[in-house]
């Protein structure tokens, strides 16, 4: 009696986490209204800090914003396809150093806490990002 | 001297300075060595949050009590380029059960060779030097020191792993430490038969829980080189609390074993650090 009785509680258990399973980053990023917002966020920061905002200068904002918006997405698991070009390839000529990257890094937490996304959803993001470092940097 | 250093903090504080570009917490605590890293641990990382051609500033005061002594220490650091730190402390350590006092200077320089603590897949690794000079060399002479002075060279590698644990990023450090120290320094260098340096090895491991608080543990190996007392390894579980860029404290509850023939020493630490 005792083990069926927790057979069943297992069972419950199973039937209780499948049907509530853990958010993808994309969701937890908000999907395609989240992701935008961060985006905005994240291009109003930018706007606002003169000490990168020169990197910009030649930048199609529009454009910009919209192939960001398609790689969060895609690298958060979201169902979009990054058209863009490499990260090399549209890095090339900006000669990126180490403080312009933490810059961007602060100023994308920043915008993640404005949109209340959880802290680990932020770090899960940042540990998908971070890796692009040697592609952005020197170039 | 160390109200002066905690006066200048104190003034320092009222100023709303830019801190540095890079990102909370990676500059991570000041130990009471003088140099960044967690308590008593010296870690890879360059303290304060100044990146690529920026300078920083910092200063910090702590107090470590345990059962038989008290440790003050006080001091200042620079930093340039992510690269470079420059660090003095006070120490003033209490004989509070035995009486009297005993102070040392400590003279830091930190280098990192390479990598970076958030963004490369090498850790960041750090080459550093403290002068250690002793200022009441009576004592730690009377119980077999044998120099009122000191360097210690160590190479240290810190790497953040970011959605480490449950979401949370967490900080390894380890750290080679070569020292003639005893008591680190406190206690003089070397004694009449061996003044050569030593390996030891320190460790650090730290869980962020927010972009605000960590918390974490040390461990720091010692020699034994005098005759009549044991030293013990050091070890500490610290909580940190990183308020803004410019403000972090740090309090920790610390295991210094035996020290000068008075039994397992542990007591509360806590840290107050400055940095613009």
């Amino acid at each position: 009696m005792k083990s069926l009785l927790i057979l069943l509680s297992m069972a419950l258990l199973l039937v209780a986490c499948s049907q509530t399973p853990k958010p993808s980053l994309y969701q937890q990023l908000g999907e395609e209204a989240g992701i935008t917002a961060i985006t905005d966020h994240l291009l109003h920061q930018i706007e606002h800090d003169p000490l990168i905002v020169h990197h910009f200068r030649d930048t199609d904002i529009p454009r910009f914003r919209r192939l960001l918006m398609e790689q969060l997405c895609e690298l958060s698991g979201g169902p979009c396809v990054y058209s863009g070009a490499t990260m090399e390839e549209s890095h090339t000529g900006l000669n990126l150093n180490t403080r312009d990257f933490d810059r961007l890094v602060n100023h994308l937490i920043s915008a993640m806490q404005q949109q209340g996304i959880p802290y680990g959803a932020q770090n899960q993001l940042l540990a998908l990002l971070a890796p692009m470092y040697p592609e952005v940097i020197g170039r | 001297m160390n109200n002066l250093v905690m006066c200048v903090f104190f003034a320092l504080l009222a100023l709303p300075v830019q801190a540095g570009s890079r990102v909370l917490a990676t500059g991570g605590a000041t130990t009471i060595e003088g140099s960044a890293g967690g308590g008593i641990v010296p870690w890879a990382v360059i303290n304060g949050y100044g990146s690529d051609d920026e300078w920083s500033v910092q200063a910090f005061g702590s107090r470590v009590g345990v059962d038989d002594f008290t440790l003050h220490s006080a001091g200042v650091g620079l930093s340039f380029d992510n690269r470079w730190e420059l660090s003095y402390a006070r120490q003033q350590f209490k004989l509070d059960t035995i009486g009297g006092q005993l102070r040392q200077d400590i003279v830091g320089v930190k280098y990192r060779l390479a990598g970076q603590l958030l963004y490369t897949s090498l850790p960041q690794i750090s080459l550093g030097l403290q002068y250690k000079r002793h200022l009441d060399f009576e004592l730690p002479s009377l119980v077999g020191a044998h120099s009122r002075s000191g360097v210690d060279l160590y190479l240290a590698a810190s790497k953040v792993w970011l959605d480490a644990i449950a979401g949370r990023n967490l900080l390894l450090n380890g750290t080679i430490r070569a020292t003639q120290a005893n008591q680190t320094g406190l206690l003089g260098f070397g004694n009449a038969d061996q003044q050569r340096h030593q390996l030891m090895f320190e460790g650090s491991a730290a869980l962020l829980l927010t972009h605000h608080l960590a918390v974490g543990v040390e461990f720091r190996q010692k020699p034994n080189r005098l005759a009549f007392a044991d030293e013990q390894h050091w070890r500490d579980v610290f909580v940190a609390w990183f308020v803004n860029p410019n403000l972090s404290v740090t309090a920790a509850y610390v295991d210094l074993g035996d020290i000068a023939g008075l039994p397992s020493q542990q007591g509360w630490y806590l840290s107050l650090e400055g940095s613009w």
